[in-house]
């Protein structure tokens, strides 16, 4: 008769798993995210490298810190603190002092995951929370610091000495962004949006970047069609039917600022976006409203921000009204 | 993507390849047999036999006890050793008839049907055939079938449907009745057909199985009612209501039956099992099963003997080839997980399947992060994630409002889930919970009236 050497495992069905990890989707966010940051460093010079680097360790550090602290698991490795040390270095802008993304790391991560719970248990974006506290804490440094792109070409790649600058020599290497309200935004085309030549938060530059990303994200099942497509074609529609104040084309207005970053990488954030492609569609639409209210209608030059984080807010009452209808509560009529 | 097919699944990798090319070969006789009184849904048989009687193969040795309940026979001869509690392969220990084999496999004598007859035999007459043989439905749940055959007068049936998709990884036992015993298949159908009044039929199996539907399309063929549907390879497609689903677009209500959308549904076993037992006179002592995994020496589809240790049919195999680390009586998917080699062979056992350590998966789990996979794959279009989340923190009233009772436990939310969430130990959780609550309440009603 056959014995057994070690006792045998059990556990409830199914005994067959498929090889996704929470490790892996987060890695391929940050994978995504590799081009936009490639273009923001290409643009603004290694300055825009420091900002994402010293984001990204402010956030892990952070993260495992707080864990450390409250007797938790260490989670960092789940790449999930990355991710958000990234997106909050590409909301800034390329001048930023850089204490300025560890203030920022430290909210998104503290407060407004940690405090919820840690990953999965945040109601708000947390890289987007902790731009809006920037935002309304700092706003000279979050809006001054705008970098011509390209203008470390002629004093060098990693110099940081002018960018830390005041005054004529820094407004020498300074610029107004495409959707600044007053005054006039430094001259641009259509085609610099989409390479990414323009002036604005590091990851505001390349279109095609980002949404090479985005794609990538989407070939990889990580995110929803619905969600970036409702976004910007919501936003895009209704800045061609009722325009805007500024004279920019709705390719510019759709092109320029936040709105690719938002739309591909920030409202589909997972945790904090509607579960289904059904909620999807009216968190995009919602998105899209907002950031057209926000930006063409409102005093603020930008709405991605603020307009995905009332999204949030709606994520779960979305989710209550967009639940799949159950197995044979609707085709459950006899055959023919 | 060929073939019908329905919402949501996943594809699980098949591993059919270990035993798919394997003739169903007859098991040795074990030593002794172990019979459990429950080996289906309904309630448990009765024991015709004492301790120290003589039985045959084939005798009847406990009766069904009420009409949702199925008769057990003797499954190999000599003399009955014990009636006690015994391991049971669902995990809790039952009573079971314990005989010990006298190696002669003497069967009793049992009326079979000629081929002449068959034609005049009435509806009622199959019935009782398949109720006296002890027949369930051998794909998992082992409903029994006489039930099946016998809908209530305000249900009109209008299809059966045998079910031949096998969708379970690495299990190839219905692929190979089909293969080998085809035209056992269909007349097994047309005698179900019969018991139940009906002249169309489907038989589905699913597009990997190129060789069973070449086998199954020579007998088709020659029946009018009868026609045979490719559907798409996907987990769970040979999940009854998902099945009717692909095939008709016909969605059985929740807390329904096939019956409610006028379809009769069985496994391409049972049908066998019907034949054997109307035309040859054969009660349901055996089944055909698959022995396989990475730790088997020599996986196989065999035929063996219901109440068969599990150890005795390793042993028909080679042994294990690596220590196992997880031994699984059923599929990957559904199945369950054994803590001996001692529990027997059921009637609702479609395979046993070794895993070494490297297929063993870790039970540690991470947050959900609302990621939406599980929601998109279950195929009862559930919220697997919220219900998860729900019961972790002990809510099983909400649970039950957020459709916890739908679950068929199939296992595709766990399978995709990134963060490895043990759905379905939850629901299963919750629902036996929800039962306890239930139980209380009617306890406290009934003491209050």
């Amino acid at each position: 008769m056959l014995e057994l050497e070690k006792p045998l495992a059990v556990s409830v069905s199914p005994h067959f798993r498929g090889t996704d990890t929470v490790q892996r989707v987060m890695f391929d966010v940050v994978l995504a995210l590799i081009p936009a940051v490639i273009a923001g460093v290409y643009f603004f010079g290694a300055r825009a490298l420091w900002i994402v680097l010293i984001s990204v360790a402010a956030a892990v550090g952070t993260e495992a810190l707080l864990q450390r602290l409250t007797r938790k698991p260490v989670t960092v490795t789940d790449c999930s603190a990355i991710i958000t040390g990234i997106l909050l270095a590409l909301n800034l802008p390329p001048a930023a002092p850089y204490w300025l993304p560890v203030a920022g790391a430290v909210i998104a991560i503290g407060i407004a995951k940690t405090i919820f719970g840690g990953l999965g248990k945040n109601i708000f974006n947390p890289a987007l929370i902790g731009r809006a506290v920037l935002i309304a804490a700092y706003p000279v440094a979050m809006t001054k610091g705008w970098l011509k792109p390209l203008w470390w070409q002629g004093q060098g790649f990693f110099t940081n000495a002018v960018a830390n600058s005041q005054g004529a020599a820094f407004d020498a290497i300074s610029c107004a962004t495409p959707l600044v309200k007053e005054g006039t935004p430094d001259p641009f085309t259509l085609g610099d949006l989409l390479i990414g030549k323009v002036g604005g938060c590091i990851g505001e530059t390349s279109a095609i970047l980002i949404i090479i990303g985005g794609l990538y994200l989407l070939a990889r099942k990580r995110i929803l069609w619905q969600m970036p497509v409702a976004y910007i074609g919501t936003f895009a529609l209704l800045a061609a039917l009722f325009g805007g104040a500024r004279g920019l084309t709705v390719a510019e207005e759709v092109f320029a600022g936040g709105l690719m970053l938002g739309a591909w990488f920030m409202a589909t954030d997972m945790v904090t976006s509607p579960l289904t492609g059904k909620g999807q569609l009216i968190g995009g639409i919602l998105c899209g409203l907002l950031t057209f209210v926000i930006r063409l209608k409102g005093g603020y030059p930008e709405g991605v921000s603020y307009s995905i984080l009332i999204m949030n807010m709606t994520t779960p009452l979305i989710n209550r009204y967009t639940k799949p209808s159950r197995f044979g509560a609707k085709r459950s009529a006899k055959h023919s | 993507m060929n073939g019908r097919s329905f919402r949501g699944g996943v594809h699980p990798a098949g591993h059919k390849g270990l035993t798919d090319n394997k003739p169903i070969e007859k098991c040795t006789l074990p030593d002794k047999v172990v019979i459990p009184l429950q080996q289906h849904t309904g309630a448990p048989a009765k024991p015709l036999v004492e301790v120290g009687d003589k039985v045959q193969t084939g005798q009847k040795i406990a009766d069904s006890t009420g009409f949702i309940s199925a008769a057990h026979h003797a499954s190999v001869s000599g003399e009955v050793t014990q009636i006690a509690v015994a391991p049971h392969p669902l995990g809790r220990k039952m009573v079971a008839i314990e005989i010990a084999s006298d190696g002669s496999d003497e069967w009793i004598e049992m009326p079979t049907v000629g081929q002449e007859e068959l034609p005049a035999l009435s509806p009622g007459k199959i019935r009782d055939i398949v109720a006296q043989n002890g027949i369930v439905g051998l794909g998992g749940a082992a409903f029994p079938t006489h039930v099946k055959l016998s809908p209530p007068p305000d249900k009109r049936l209008d299809l059966y449907v045998l079910n031949g998709a096998e969708c379970e990884p690495y299990l190839t036992c219905d692929d190979r009745l089909m293969r080998d015993r085809p035209r056992d298949v269909v007349a097994g159908l047309k005698l179900l057909m019969k018991g139940v009044g009906l002249t169309q039929a489907i038989i589905a199996v699913e597009s990997n199985k190129p060789e069973a539907v070449a086998a199954l399309n020579q007998e088709v063929l020659k029946e009018p009612g009868i026609s045979l549907e490719v559907v798409r390879v996907k987990y769970p497609q040979g999940a009854e209501k998902q099945l009717i689903s692909a095939l008709t677009g016909c969605e059985v209500p929740p807390g329904g039956l096939p019956m409610d959308v006028g379809v009769a549904i069985n496994n391409v076993g049972t049908a066998v099992a019907v034949a054997d037992a109307v035309i040859r006179g054969k009660p349901l002592v055996e089944r055909a099963m698959t022995v396989t995994g990475p730790a088997v020496a020599e996986p196989k589809n065999l035929l063996v003997r219901i109440g068969t240790p599990v150890w005795h049919l390793i042993e028909q195999c080679g042994g294990f080839k690596e220590p196992p680390a997880k031994l699984i009586s059923g599929g990957p998917m559904m199945g369950v997980a054994q803590y001996s080699l001692d529990a027997p062979v059921i009637k609702g056992t479609s395979g046993i399947v070794a895993f070494t350590r490297h297929e063993t998966v870790e039970e540690s789990y991470e947050p959900c992060i609302r990621c939406g996979q599980c929601v998109a794959v279950c195929p009862m279009r559930l919220l697997p994630s919220e219900l998860g989340i729900l019961i972790e923190n002990s809510r099983f009233v909400e649970a039950q409002d957020t459709n916890l009772m739908d679950c068929m436990e199939c296992g595709s939310c766990v399978y995709t889930c990134p963060a490895n969430r043990p759905m379905v130990q939850w629901i299963k959780f919750a629902k036996s919970e929800l039962r306890k609550i239930a139980a209380r309440e009617k306890a406290k009603q009934e003491q209050s009236a």
